[in-house]
């Protein structure tokens, strides 16, 4: 222990409020504090990429043939689907660290720190779409291994990323509300196997909806997974784009509208 | 005299519980500030309302000269704040930890890791910096979690229960780095249940309960202000316990308490102690031992609140076992 420790310097007078631009420079340092840890802990990465890649192996090999009649065709039908599947569950990530900060007290740290208030949030965001984007570019990679063809080349890989991005973006505030409200990490977890599996398999991601029972195909028809699902599908493979993405566009907002107000108030209430 | 911290009529409520019914503070610059209180008491949410995490519904307070509702950011300029629980980034390495803090209070690449490494030499962290903090032992996280908050060099340190859970060796050396913090004029708000951490820290110790002070000063005038002081009496013969009681008791008006021939009697009058000197001294007892001492403030605490003060967490509970 020396006296350097803490020196009780004469301060200049402090700033009554923050920048934008520092605002953003908080958000970037926590965005890094969420990826550095890839670093040490590898296994992260092969989590968020194991299960995406096992979908698109059995999904094509094990069922390829019975849907579709060739695993090739299959994969042109599914790949989109599943990538929209992996973007849901990848939303999750951010309640979990969310709520894995507010339970440890870092959440308090960062409260208590004079940084732009919606820093932590923001950089959290910031990182989950970094390893969204990685994901992403796994799956295309490992289905162009596979035989899957771009149809719009990388004008429509683009539009589809930023399109995953921005429905990722709207629904993270789902993910935020619940790892507001659930009082442990493992709960979020719990969270998105129960409503995502579901969600994503009463879609047309891995089946036609005209293979599915008619009471089913209702649900199927509105639920947004199929929509996003279409619009991934017209900008990786082909077809119609403008109808399913402006749909998707849509709901992105809605969810929007509706969880982020409610998560920023359980958020406030909680803290 | 001026004032680092400064709150005046703070109430807080969540729901149908009062955590805090109107706490008055006023912690002079450089200085140590004990908060004692058993669990509930109110401790963290007036550390929560001074750091800026919380606000009061009524009252209000300043820390550093600023009011901490309408100048939020300008008080976490001046403030450090250590939480109850270690709140540490457990899959961060130590210097990432520190690292961060640094970034985001605006120092450069090259000057946050001069900090961070400065501060881990400080808390003999240097062996671990660069393994993750959930590897670390409860009392190497105590010790992490305080250098983050001391990152920014700030004026203003807010601990709450810093000790809690730690073996007596880490606590030792938390006290120094608290008693280090002090000399170089750091004012230091602390929460604690253990007396004697209050003690040996702390210049100025309010008692809480049930989220009011109940009783403000300094560990002598709290000893003073119940029970005066207890004077001990031990004969070298053991026989003649018997007759110091007669005689203690006489002078003090109360029935004095033995314990392995030591006789105690709390006293009010100065004019005590001569007194059964005297007597003892005519009646031919040899003494062994003459003491006048302050009450502890296990005592003070027990007779301000009605109950004592370490219910049920043992002082020297053990070190939590890295996860
Ligand atoms: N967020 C909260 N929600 C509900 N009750 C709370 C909350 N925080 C504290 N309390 C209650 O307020 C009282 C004081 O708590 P606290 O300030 O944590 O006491 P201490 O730190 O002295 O143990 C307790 O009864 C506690 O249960
Ligand atoms: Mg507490």
């Amino acid at each position: 222990m020396t006296a350097a420790t803490a020196t009780a310097t004469a301060p200049l007078a402090p700033a009554r409020r923050l920048g934008v631009v520092a605002g953003l420079r908080h958000t970037l340092t926590l965005a890094w504090r969420s990826l550095v840890q890839i670093k040490h802990n590898p296994m992260e990465l092969l989590d968020l990429s194991i299960q995406p890649v096992m979908f698109v192996l059995l999904f094509t090999y094990v069922f390829g043939t019975a849907i579709s009649g060739s695993p090739g065709e299959y994969l042109t039908f599914a790949l989109p689907g599943i990538i929209v599947q992996n973007a849901f569950f990848a939303t999750m990530t951010t309640g979990f660290g969310l709520n894995n900060d507010l339970t440890k007290g870092v959440f308090d740290r960062l409260r208590a720190l004079p940084i732009a208030r919606w820093a932590p949030l923001a950089g959290r965001i910031l990182a989950d779409t970094v390893k969204q984007a990685w994901s992403v570019s796994l799956l295309v990679s490992v289905g162009a291994i596979l035989g899957f063809r771009l149809g719009n080349g990388l004008a429509g890989l683009l539009g589809a990323f930023a399109l995953l991005l921005a429905f990722s973006l709207a629904a993270a505030w789902i993910s935020v509300l619940v790892g507001v409200l659930v009082d442990e990490p493992d709960k979020v977890q719990i969270f998105g196997f129960m409503v995502i599996f579901p969600l994503t398999f009463t879609s047309n991601v891995f089946v036609p909806t005209d293979r599915m029972p008619g009471w089913l195909q209702n649900w199927v028809e509105i639920n947004p997974v199929t929509i996003l699902a279409d619009a991934l599908r017209g900008l990786l493979v082909g077809g119609p784009v403008a109808g399913p993405a402006l749909q998707s566009v849509l709901w992105a907002v809605g969810i929007a509208a509706v969880f982020a107000p409610l998560a920023v108030r359980a958020l406030r209430r909680r803290v | 005299m001026t004032y680092a911290i400064r709150a005046e009529g703070l109430v807080r409520r969540f729901g149908d519980t009062t955590a805090l019914a109107g706490v008055d503070l006023a912690v002079p610059t450089g200085t140590v500030f004990g908060l004692l209180g058993p669990n509930g008491a109110g401790k963290t949410t007036t550390v929560r309302v001074l750091a800026t995490l919380l606000t009061a519904d009524e009252g209000h307070a300043t820390v550093g000269g600023y009011d901490v509702r309408r100048d939020p950011h300008r008080v976490r300029q001046l403030i450090g704040l250590t939480g109850q629980y270690a709140s540490v980034d457990e899959t961060l390495t130590g210097t990432e930890n520190l690292l961060l803090i640094g970034r985001l209070l605006g120092l450069g690449r090259a000057e946050a890791r001069a900090r961070a490494a400065e501060l881990l030499t400080d808390f003999h962290l240097d062996d671990a910096a660069g393994r993750a903090a959930k590897t670390y032992s409860g009392g190497m996280r105590r010790r992490l979690d305080l250098a983050a908050s001391l990152v920014g060099r700030p004026q203003v340190l807010f601990l709450d229960e810093p000790t809690t859970g730690l073996d007596p060796r880490s606590r030792n050396e938390l006290w120094d780095i608290v008693r280090n913090l002090v000399a170089d004029g750091v004012t230091v708000l602390l929460t604690t249940q253990y007396l004697e951490e209050a003690d040996q820290l702390a210049g100025e110790i309010a008692v809480v309960d049930h989220g009011r002070v109940i009783a403000q000063g300094t560990p002598e005038e709290l000893k003073a202000k119940t029970g005066g002081q207890v004077l001990a009496v031990r004969p070298v013969d053991p026989a003649d316990v018997s007759t110091v009681v007669a005689v203690a008791g006489e002078v003090a008006g109360t029935v004095p308490e033995v314990a392995q021939s030591t006789v105690t009697v709390p006293v009010n009058d100065p004019g005590a102690l001569p007194a059964v000197v005297r007597r003892l001294d005519d009646a031919g007892v040899a003494v062994a031992e003459l003491a006048l001492r302050g009450s502890s403030l296990d005592e003070v605490f027990l007779s301000l609140t009605g109950h004592r003060a370490e219910e049920d967490t043992p002082v020297n509970a053990l070190e939590r076992t890295p996860a």
